[in-house]
């Protein structure tokens, strides 16, 4: 069965069985694009979300209007979800046993003692 | 003499932002995609800000009404818009070309007034240039992008050129005050500024593969400008004041 959708751009995904593959062609459908935010120049981008669009370009100007417009921002990164490399949800299990590794964590090192003691010795 | 001149072309350009702002904003939930839905009414938000903003300059510097007042109380024939901002919305090929046509042309004329002599406009034109490098990067990624996927896309876009461009050269009608501007160093006049404005579309129509009309060979749609307008314009300033007449002193 072929329900037609209201969205031209799912009906041009040619949807067929449940259990078969997607195949998102060049030019003909739309692909996501991550959108990554720097909100001053120098820091980070962070992600803060995606838009849908047919290239590169109609996602930057898309991501302006979406993610650029209320909160402070320098520039905007897009990149195609696809294109992202992921570990699977199932490999959750690798990083399970992280947390009992605190001698690991940075909070091990008491260094505010050393801080204070030479602040100390630099007082008038 | 030179401060009515002034008003008028202030006026001109105010009234087709602000006519041109609530057309586009007609599209505002009922655009293609939600995304162009949200950019393009943020757009046209950004059109009746200019409006505001130009209405102000008329209101502190030049003995000017209320902003409010002056955009929803006037006649149709004190409207000073040309007819392409009138048009109806028709289809997203006709407003999105309108779109580029008029925010190249728009993009320029504020541009030129960076140099003016009349202090306020250019403040005003360095504010909002950053706003209008947006709005054409935008119109020039539609237009590309509709234009490259051929066959009925290409077609509509080609056809929606000639409809809008004869409208668009009414952009530029000339006036009898405006050598007087020339002369003071206001703006380079509008036969200067339809020169630049072809520089500018050509490339990216050229890019579009789109073929655009003999500039020579069209007949400009003028009249907008001395308040003679097509029937469209009286129905939507009828329903832009709607809600405003019903209270004109009311405090928003």
């Amino acid at each position: 069965m072929n329900n037609q959708s209201f969205d031209p751009r799912v009906n041009r995904l040619k949807l067929g069985n449940a259990d078969e593959p997607i195949r998102v062609e060049e030019g003909e459908n739309w692909n996501i694009y991550e959108v990554f935010h720097q909100e001053k120049r120098g820091a980070h981008h962070e992600h803060v979300g995606c838009v849908h669009a047919p290239d590169p370009q109609m996602a930057l100007v898309f991501a302006k209007e979406q993610f650029g417009r209320r909160k402070k921002c320098v520039n905007l990164w897009v990149v195609r979800s696809a294109d992202i490399l992921a570990f699977d949800a199932e490999d959750e299990d690798m990083f399970a046993n992280n947390q009992e590794k605190t001698y690991r964590d940075a909070s091990g090192f008491k260094v505010m003692e050393k801080v204070n003691k030479l602040k100390g010795s630099k007082a008038p | 003499m030179i401060k009515n001149a002034i008003a008028a072309l202030i006026i001109q350009m105010a009234d087709d932002e602000l006519i041109l702002g609530h057309r586009n904003s007609e599209w505002t939930g009922l655009g293609p995609i939600m995304e162009e839905d949200i950019a393009f009414s943020s757009m046209a938000q950004d059109k009746i800000g200019h409006a505001w903003a130009l209405y102000r300059i008329l209101q502190e510097q030049l003995n000017g009404e209320d902003p409010d007042q002056f955009a929803f109380m006037r006649a149709e024939k004190d409207f000073k818009c040309c007819h392409l901002v009138e048009m109806p919305i028709g289809t997203y090929d006709f407003s999105l070309m309108r779109h580029f046509l008029f925010d190249h042309a728009e993009a320029i004329r504020y541009d030129c007034l960076q140099q003016s002599s009349f202090e306020p406009l250019q403040q005003l034109s360095k504010k909002l240039k950053g706003e209008l490098k947006y709005h054409t990067l935008h119109a020039d990624a539609w237009i590309l992008q509709l234009c490259k996927a051929g066959g009925e896309s290409y077609e509509r876009m080609q056809a929606a050129l000639e409809q809008c461009f004869p409208l668009a050269a009414g952009i530029f009608e000339p006036s009898a005050d405006e050598q007087a501007l020339i002369d003071a160093g206001i703006y380079p006049g509008e036969r200067e500024l339809h020169e630049r404005w072809l520089n500018s579309i050509y490339p990216v129509l050229v890019k579009a593969s789109l073929n655009m009309p003999d500039p020579a060979g069209v007949k400009p749609q003028y009249g907008g400008r001395s308040g003679k307008h097509t029937p469209h314009l009286q129905a939507l300033l009828q329903e832009m004041g709607e809600v405003f007449r019903l209270d004109p002193s009311a405090r928003w």
